[in-house]
This record gives C-alpha cells, structure tokens and sequence, in this order.
C-alpha cells in the first residue's frame, strides 16, 4: 500500500471564552488516500475547522493541536509559514462554505483565477486569459467573457461557488478540501463540476475532503464517509453503506432528509439528550 | 388577496438584463417555491421585491399595493429577505443579540429582553451565542440568526434565499418544521429559492421553474411529486433530482 498522502491523529481546536476555553474539535483522526472522502454531520460539530486547520487557516485566539498532521512526509505543524504559503493553494486547495466571502472583493473573477494558474505554470498573458476562460466554461457558467470581468459582489451564490472550485482545481492541487461546494448549484450544473473534480482524482490522483451536507450526495459520490458530532467523529463507513449506519445520530440524520414524494405533515427531529450523556 | 403580483417585470443590472417579463402571484398564506438553474435569476426577483435591486420595469405590488423602486420602511415591516449568503447579511461586528434587536429598534419597538432569546430558542440557537460575533459562528448558526432576525418584525411575507442549504438535515427538518408552523399560525407568505426539490415538495403549495432569466414552467408541486412537470427543463431538473435520491 503506498503512504497516504495525509495523515491527521487526534486533531483538537480551542478557543477561549469568557466563561472558560471550549474545545470544538475534540480528537479527530483520520487518513486520506487518491480517494474522496465525505465529511458529514452536525451544523458546528466542526467540519470546517477541521478542513481549516489543515491549512493552518484557524485565527487567534483559536488554537490547534494534534499527535499527527502530516501531508507528503511534510510535518503541517512545524512547517514555517513560508512554508505553508508555497503548500497553501498550489498542493492543497480549499473550497471555502462563503465563497463569495472568500474571494478578493476588489480583483475580478478572471483576475483571481489568472493569478491561481501562474502560480502553478508560467504562461504569456493572453494564454492565461484563454485557459480562465476555458476553466470558468468547463464549470457551466454561460458566457465567460462577461464573467471574466465581474467582481464577486456581481455574482449568483452559485456562480460564486463554481468561480471557487475553478480557482482551487487550476493549479491541479494533491489535496481539495471543498466545504459545502455545491450547495448552490442545480442539480444538473452540480453533476458536471462533480465530474470535473473527479476527473483530477482519477487523471491526477488528487485526494478529495468533500464536506457537505446533502447525504445522497456523498454517499453517491464519496468512497468513504465519517459522520461527525459535537467535535468528534462518531462513525465512518463505506459510502454505499450510509443507509446501514448504525449510530444513533447517523440514523436521525438519514430519517430527516425530505423526500421528492414527501407527505409527512412534520420532519422527525433528532432528541439528541438520548445518546449526549455518553 | 394576492399577497405578491409580479406583471411582466424586467430587472437588471447596468446593461445586463437578468430577469425578463415575468409575471407571478403568490396568494396570502401560500409558500411558492422558485428552482431553476444557477445564475437564472432567482435572487434577483425576491431582492426586486424587496426593493435592493432597484433597476426594474413593470409592476410589483405587495397586498395590492404597488411598490416603488427604493427600500420603504413601511414595506421592511410587511415584508423580509432571507438571504442566500448569511455572512453578507449580517454586520461582522455585530453580535448575534445586537442583529436580532436592531430591527425592533430601528421600528421603535420594545421587548428585546424577551423576544431575542425566544426567538434564538425557536430558531434553535443556543443562548451561549447570544453575544458573539458571526465569524465566531459555523456556517448554520449564522444562517440560524439570519432566519431569526427576518422573524423579528413578525413580517407577513417571507423571501428566503437558500434558507437551509447550510444546515446540516436535523436542523434543517426544525426549521422547515418551524416555518411550516409559523405559516400556518401567522398566515404568513413565503416565496422559497432553493435547489433542493424534496425541500419544496415538503413546504410548498405551487412551484416556478426558472432559466436563463425566465420563468419556464409553473405548476402545482402534485407536478413535483408525481413527476408530471411538462417543459423539457423543468422535467430533466426533476429526473436528476429523482435519481440521486433513488439510487
Ligand atoms: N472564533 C470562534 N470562537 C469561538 N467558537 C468558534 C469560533 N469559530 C467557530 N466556533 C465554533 O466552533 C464550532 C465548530 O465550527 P465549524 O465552523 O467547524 O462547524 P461546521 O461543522 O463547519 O458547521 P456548519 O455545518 O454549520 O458549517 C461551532 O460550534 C462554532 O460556533
Ligand atoms: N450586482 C450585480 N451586478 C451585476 N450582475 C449581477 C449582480 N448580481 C447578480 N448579477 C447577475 O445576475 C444574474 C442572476 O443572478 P442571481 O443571483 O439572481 O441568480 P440565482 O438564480 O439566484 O443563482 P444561484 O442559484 O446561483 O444563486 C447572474 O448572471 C449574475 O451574474
Ligand atoms: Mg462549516
Ligand atoms: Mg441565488
């Protein structure tokens, strides 16, 4: 078997309060291969902060430990900063949950992309030009040109996300995080930047953390899953078992998700006081 | 009453015309859902409603009144937006209990003591939030407060912009539960974007189809259920929203 390419051993974030430090990410352990791993679970049970810490993106006063975080033999914790900014972007990429927030609020789509793409090939301007073009068409926006020149303020929730994961895919990084990167698109737009993501992970090997809330999704798209909860990872399966997961919280997950025929008059809400005391 | 009549508006921004002719009425007390593709224009219609996208032609009217083309207060308490990006809409420096009382303040209202942790309850906020800052939030809790600072007027229509697409299934099922019961109590008037079809099938009564700026198909969401939508669009959306849930 050939070494993964990131290896993460009980993962802890604090942050001090006024009435004491909490810890939002509790003893997180997991490996990623070439493979697409889903992270799904709870709103604030930490999934960003997760995906974030691997970049060393968490801000003061936040804190980050682990036993283990290390991508390509690189230890991420030691690593200087200088460091950190040539693996940031260029090897591993993250999709932000607020694109449109993320984005530099002053440089044009067609800029920011541009800018992504030198730092992984030296090209002439107008080839840089063309290949943005290209990528932003290969993410199903209709009618580039305009595009290329809008500000993020000027663009659709969804056409932010799509402008993001062009940004994040062009230097072909080892590592995606993407954090909820479709939950703006249609269904048919989704299926095709699916299939962009996909085709580095099989052409190129990437590995892929793909965070998101839509369970059909993952466990369609995802090889594996981990589900977490309150700062902890309580189940990992394979994708295609997600409906024979067996904790508690996976189970209420599964009974809340609205169905296209749905006629129940109310949702099944989680009790989570049943499992919380553990 | 039509609580929302659209009569061949057109919107746009600058000189890109983003929304053409389209003509919409949503009854008091009905949820209406608006799916479509991304970047159709969808956000665009309910921020013309709510007087932000101030460059348009044709008629709006709320509760048969016709609206002007600027932000009115008299319309703000009637009528609020939940919008898509939560961070846009709330101020980075403003603490959850500060969003949540503005706007009683800004109406000369009184009760924020009260209302503001009745509110978080009911949104399913936990009350250690009340006095911290959005960037201190996940990305659900901040969509929570946006819901709940739009409940604070006790307004008669609701627009909500991806209300849930943050939000992992559980809370997702409160909320949708929450505004189905509020609907129903309140007589409120909801007009609901979202990707999510099984979303729509569970809260809506009708839904539009949009594309490329128009609206394609509206039907009874029975269309939605049954898979009975007729335009080619309308059809494939439902068709690849049906196989991922099925398979
Ligand atoms: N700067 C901060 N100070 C204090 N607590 C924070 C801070 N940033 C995040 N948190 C808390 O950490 C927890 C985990 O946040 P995180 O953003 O990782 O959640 P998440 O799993 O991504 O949730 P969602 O699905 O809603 O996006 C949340 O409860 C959040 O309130
Ligand atoms: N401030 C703006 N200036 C210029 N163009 C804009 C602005 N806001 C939106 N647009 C354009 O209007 C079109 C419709 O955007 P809108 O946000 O209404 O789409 P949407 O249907 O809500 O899409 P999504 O599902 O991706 O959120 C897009 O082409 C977008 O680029
Ligand atoms: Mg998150
Ligand atoms: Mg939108």
């Amino acid at each position: 078997m050939t070494a993964p390419l990131l290896e993460v051993a009980n993962l802890r974030v604090r942050f001090p309060t006024p009435t004491g430090t909490v810890e939002v990410v509790r003893g997180v352990s997991f490996t990623l291969g070439r493979e697409r791993l889903g992270i799904v679970g709870e709103s604030g049970s930490g999934k960003s902060l997760t995906g974030r810490s691997i970049l060393r993106l968490i801000r003061k006063p936040g804190e980050v430990t682990a036993d283990r975080l290390r991508f390509e033999g690189i230890d991420l914790l030691s690593a200087s900063e200088w460091q950190m900014r040539g693996i940031r972007g260029a090897r591993i990429s993250m999709v932000m949950q607020d694109p449109k927030f993320s984005l530099n609020p002053v440089m044009t789509v067609g800029e920011q992309i541009g800018e992504a793409l030198a730092v992984h090939e030296h090209l002439p301007r107008r080839q840089i030009r063309s290949r943005v073009l290209e990528m932003l068409e290969a993410v199903q926006i209709r009618d580039p040109q305009r595009v290329f020149g809008l500000y993020p303020h000027e663009l659709s929730g969804g056409m932010g996300q799509r402008v993001m994961i062009a940004m994040m895919l062009i230097p072909e990084p080892s590592i995606l995080i993407a954090d909820e990167p479709t939950s703006a698109l249609d269904v048919s737009v989704q299926g095709e930047v699916l299939r962009l993501m996909n085709d580095l992970i099989t052409r190129k090997g990437m590995g892929l953390i793909f965070i998101s809330h839509d369970l059909h999704l993952v466990s369609q798209f995802c090889d594996r899953i981990l589900v977490m909860y309150r700062g902890r990872i309580v189940e990992e399966c394979a994708a295609g078992e997600l409906d024979r997961a067996t904790h508690p919280y996976t189970r209420g997950l599964i009974a809340s998700v609205p169905r296209m025929d749905e006629t129940r008059a109310e949702l099944p809400v989680l009790d989570r006081s049943q499992w919380e005391q553990a | 009453m039509n609580a929302i009549s659209l009569r061949n508006v057109d919107i746009a921004y600058g000189d890109t015309r983003v929304v053409e002719d389209l003509s919409l009425d949503v009854a008091e007390g009905e949820c209406f859902g608006l799916v479509g593709e991304s970047g159709s224009g969808k956000s665009t219609v309910l921020r013309a409603v709510t007087g932000l996208a101030p460059d348009w032609t044709g008629e709006i009217s709320l509760f048969g009144q016709p609206r002007g083309k600027a932000i009115d207060r008299k319309f703000a308490a009637l009528c609020q937006m939940v919008f898509q990006d939560p961070y846009g809409s709330l101020h980075p420096r403003q603490t959850v209990d500060a969003a949540l009382s503005e706007p009683l303040a800004i109406h000369g209202l009184g009760g924020a003591d009260t209302r503001v942790p009745e509110m978080m309850a009911a949104c399913g906020l936990d009350p250690r939030f009340r006095f911290r800052l959005p960037h201190q939030l996940s990305g659900g809790q901040r969509q929570r407060v946006a819901i709940a600072r739009a409940l604070m007027l006790k307004p008669k229509i609701l627009l909500l912009d991806e209300p849930t697409s943050a939000l992992d299934v559980s809370v997702q099922a409160e909320i949708l539960n929450l505004l189905k019961r509020l609907r129903r109590e309140q007589k409120l008037t909801y007009i609901l974007v979202t990707h999510d079809l099984p979303v729509v099938s569970f809260l809506c009564d009708r839904l539009a189809v949009m594309r490329q700026g128009r609206v394609v198909e509206v039907a009874p969401v029975e269309a939605l259920r049954h898979n009975a939508m007729t335009h080619p669009y309308a059809r494939e959306l439902v068709e690849k929203s049906a196989n991922r849930v099925s398979a």
